[in-house]
This record gives structure tokens, sequence and C-alpha cells, in this order.
């Protein structure tokens, strides 16, 4: 492996710890993923092309797409909010909730699931007031929302917040000090300096959303055409044994995910080159 | 729970307050963002127990007590057991690889370390079947051997180990990345051997980091469903981890039951919480005392 090295060095163990690292990673991610794929191009095109294009898969890309770009567009907006209040307001039980803020990332899906199902449901904490207004919450549209909302949460506070907290107050102060309002502050001096780190959290939200399961099998109440995301048709598809439908679908489904990875990754080169200059 | 954010929560610094807000845009702010996060972190978090407790704690306990329950709890701890410690070993050896050696390919090696964040759960138990199941690439095979990975533990390992795969390389590159080789070099030169230097210089460094990525990676073993919920054939007694149990009991109606398992997780989710924020304070006040 030592052809590898672009610069020589005495720290030993290069040739075992990189070989046995590519051995592992070849193993457990590399060679199952592209199975998956393996298996699906021995499909004839045709099939691929019938199979893709059956309204039940349309109509759940179309949801989960959907309520995927609502769920990360309302983190973008209440993930800058907190990530805002967080780094620059005091106020007790602060670094309590900075704390919870991870919740959703450490509490397992199923929990999440069935606990914001009973809080939206007809009779929950919740459902019973929107009921009245004829607000269905639980096993619909808005439910899958409400689920996505939830693990998507931490993304955009915990993009924003690093960035917001090594912002130079001093542009801040010149702007004020030049005469310039609270408003116009904010959208001409700060806004610009968080974008980068605003769609990168919004995008990372986006793209846990358009995979998400265990939330979601719970609240959406699943009916064909109406609210069954990608991932449940995947495990329904596979539950009927149609190996080539599941496999085709998952494949369609991970090259979108790969495309919205590879978006990430230039925001953030973008995002470093940015705040470099 | 992405590396994202972890990762610069370690090497943050106290923020700076100083505001130009007035006093009334400052409470408004700040009374939204906590009917945001109340309405979508405190609320659920207390509909757990709640829920759970809805019968008293003598049902509480029942629900825990059942040899199901109790079968269940065995099957993730086990789970845990060997998936965060085939990961940690694998975290330390690719983050020594990366972090201390330049070498060609070295960005293709960490976008495939970073590869199972960004792939579904479910298709991540999906490619496990397709190899291991019945109909799959060994499938086979291992019928003739009287092999079951699939629908058997020996699947909800795998499938555990591939989604749990990236949390502590993730949290171990950046950090040995900006410590640099200079201490490591230093006790080569002076006469240690290799394992000595990773033992006595490089661990001690990484104690803390380390062990945040353990915390991180045991919580998502533990709580990983769809892509377990694909491989493990939901056998109960058998082949159900926690987060499935939850899933039968809810499904039967049982809700007190199912939210009394349920808040086991809960908790297992806020002492991660807790022990995740006790340590970015450990490792700022060290890094503070570092000249």
């Amino acid at each position: 492996m030592a052809f590898l090295l672009k610069r020589r060095t005495v720290v030993p163990g290069f040739g075992l710890s990189l070989g046995l690292t590519v051995l592992y990673t070849c193993l457990v991610v590399l060679i199952p993923l592209a199975g998956l794929f393996v298996k699906s191009w021995a499909l004839p095109w045709a099939e691929i092309g019938e199979i893709l294009s059956a309204p039940r898969v349309v109509a759940s890309f179309k949801l989960t797409f959907l309520t995927s770009l609502i769920a990360a567009s309302l983190n973008l907006v209440f993930g800058l909010l907190v990530a805002w209040v967080l780094v620059r307001y005091r106020f007790p039980g602060k670094s309590l909730l900075d704390a919870l803020v991870d919740l959703p990332f450490a509490l397992p899906t199923a929990v999440a699931g069935i606990t914001l199902t009973t809080l939206y449901a007809r009779n929950g904490w919740i459902g019973q007031y929107l009921e009245p207004y004829g607000i269905k919450a639980a096993y619909s549209q808005l439910g899958i929302v409400i689920a996505l909302t939830f693990i998507g949460l931490p993304f955009v506070v915990r993009t924003v917040q690093p960035v917001l907290e090594d912002l130079d107050p001093e542009s801040e102060d010149a702007a004020y000090s030049l005469g310039a309002g609270r408003l116009q502050v904010f959208t001409k001096v700060v806004l610009p300096l968080l974008w980068p780190a605003l769609l990168t959290g919004f995008a990372l939200s986006f793209a846990r959303a358009l995979g998400e399961y265990g939330s979601v099998v719970f609240i959406a109440g699943n009916m064909p055409m109406k609210t069954e995301v990608v991932s449940l048709l995947i495990v329904t598809r596979l539950e009927e044994y149609d190996y080539a439908g599941a496999t085709t679908i998952a494949a369609a489904m991970l090259l979108m995910s790969f495309v919205v990875l590879l978006i990430v990754n230039l925001l953030q080169w973008w995002s470093r080159r940015w705040q470099a200059a | 729970m992405n590396g994202i954010g972890t990762n610069t929560a370690l090497v943050k610094s106290q923020p700076l307050v100083r505001t130009h807000e007035s006093k009334w845009a400052k409470w408004g702010l700040t009374l939204l963002a906590f009917g945001f996060l109340g309405l979508f972190l405190l609320l659920p978090l207390a509909a757990i127990f709640s829920e759970g407790l809805k019968k008293g704690w003598s049902a509480y306990w029942t629900a825990l007590k059942e040899p199901e329950a109790i079968s269940a709890i065995k099957l993730t701890l086990l789970v845990a057991a060997i998936a965060v410690p085939a990961n940690l070993v694998f975290g330390i050896v690719a983050s020594w690889a990366i972090a201390k050696f330049e070498f060609r390919g070295k960005q293709i090696l960490i976008t495939l370390i970073d590869l199972p964040f960004s792939v579904s759960p479910v298709i991540s138990g999906l490619i496990f079947v397709l190899i291991f199941g019945l109909q799959g690439y060994l499938g086979p095979w291992l019928r003739e051997h009287d092999i079951k990975i699939i629908f058997a533990v020996p699947g909800i390992v795998l499938a555990t180990v591939f989604i749990t795969f990236p949390f502590i390389a993730r949290e171990l590159i950046p950090l040995m990345e900006s410590q640099g080789r200079d201490e490591e070099e230093a006790a080569l030169s002076l006469g240690a051997n290799g394992w000595q230097t990773f033992f006595l210089v490089t661990l001690p460094n990484i104690k803390w980091g380390l062990l945040y990525g353990v915390i991180l990676c045991n919580a998502r073993a533990m709580g990983e469903f769809g892509a377990v919920s694909v491989v493990s054939g939901h056998i109960r007694g058998m082949t159900n981890t926690l987060p499935l149990h939850v899933e039968i009991l809810y499904n039967e109606y049982q809700f007190v039951a199912a939210f009394a398992v349920a808040s086991l997780l809960a908790l297992l989710a806020l002492a991660t919480l807790a022990l995740k924020k006790i340590l970015e304070w450990k490792v700022r006040s060290e890094s503070e005392a570092r000249p």
C-alpha cells in the first residue's frame, strides 16, 4: 500500500490500518450496496420503466418529495429561529433546551412514530383541538409532514449554530453605526453569511426525510395513492415477495439520495470557501 | 444522528452575546422558539411517560416484566454488544489511517464511510435480504448448509452494523486530524514502538471523542427500527428488539404496554443526550486548559 502514500512519515501502521479499513468498508458497505444495483440492473430496461411508472409508485414518489420538501422548509425557518435564540439570547433553561434539540436524533423512530400519532389522533392532546376545525392530522398527509419535521428538526439548528457563534459582531456593529435598521442588518449582513449553512441543514433534513420510515408508518395511515411513502412501498413490495419491484424502487430512491448527498458536499465545499473569503 | 452536527459541537467556543434588537423582539422570538420546541420536543417527551403510566405503576412494571419484553431487552443488548465494539475497532483503525497519513484516494474512502448516513433504513435492511435471503445471492447455499441469517439474529446484527457504521469513525477523524501527528512522531523518535505510541499517546488524546462516538453509536444500535424490521421477520420472543416489540404492542392496541416499553427507549435517549452534553463540556474545558 506504500505506493499510495503522498508523504513519508515515521508513524507506523499505514498498510495495516488502511488495509483493514478498506476491507471492512467493502464487506459492510460497498458489496451489499453494489448487490442492490447489480440486482436491479439485471432487469430489462422496459421492466424497470414499467415498475417505476406505475401510478402507485409515481404517487408515492410525489408524496415523499412534497412532504419532505415542506418539512425541510419548516425546519429551515424554525431551525434558524431556534439557532438564533440559542446563540444570541440568555434565558433560564437554555443549556437544557440546547441539549434537547438533539432528541430526534437520539429517540428511536418507532417511539417518535407512536408518540406523535397518539398526540395528533382525534382524541389526542393536540388532535382534540384540531378536530373541531375539521383538521385531520394523524392518518393524513399532514401527519407525514409533522413526523418528518420532528425527525429533521436538529439539522438546520446544528449547522447554523456554529456559524452564528463565529460571526464577527463588528460587521453588524458597523452596519448599525452607519444607520441601518434591524431588519436591514439581518437581511443584508447576517443572512448572506448564513446561507451556506442554512442550505446544508435544509438539504440534510430533506435527505433524511426522503428515506424516513419508522416515524412515518404509524402516523401516515398508509393508504396507497394517498399516504403511502416510498420506504413503506418498498417494504410492502418485499412482503409480497416482489423482489424485482422492491429492488428497482429502492435503487431509484438510493440514486436520488446520492444526488442530494452530492449537493450537500458541494454546499459544504462552497461554505468553507465562503468562510475563508 | 448525523455527524455534521456533532463534529462541530466538540470544538465549539463560548458564544458572545451582544444584540441590537429591542426587548419585545427578543421576547417574541424566544417565545416563538420555545413554542416550536415545546410542541415538537417537550410535548412528545411528556406524552411517552404519561401514556406509559396511564394505568399506574403496576401496569407499567407488568409490561416491562413480560417474558417477551425481557427477551426483547436481551436481544437489543446483545445486538449493541456486537455492533458497537465492531464499529469501535473499525472507527479507530479508519481514523488512524485517514488522520495520520496523506494518501491517494482518501476523499473517496471518507465518502464511502459516510455512505450509510444517506441510505434509507429500509434499504439498509433490503440489501442484506438481497444477499442472504432465500431469493438472494447466497440464499441457496445458506439453505443447503442450514444457516439462517435473514429472519434471525445474525441479520439483525448485520443491519445494525451497517446503520451504525460511520458513527465512531466520523467523530474520530476530525478530532485526530486536528491533533496532527507531532506527539506520535516525538514518542516514536524517543524509542517507543507503534503500539506503545498508540496506547500511551494517541488513545489518551482521543478518549473523550471516542466515548462520544460510542454513546451515539450505541443509541442508534439500540433504537434502530426500519432496517431491523426488514430483516427480523418479527418472530416474538426470538427476533424482536425493543423498537420492534413497541411496534407489535402498539399494533395490538396494547397502548399502555407499548408506551411503557417505549419509555425505556426514551430514557436511553435522554441518558444519551445528558452524557453527550457532559462530554462536550469536558472536551471544551480540556481544550481550553491546553496551551
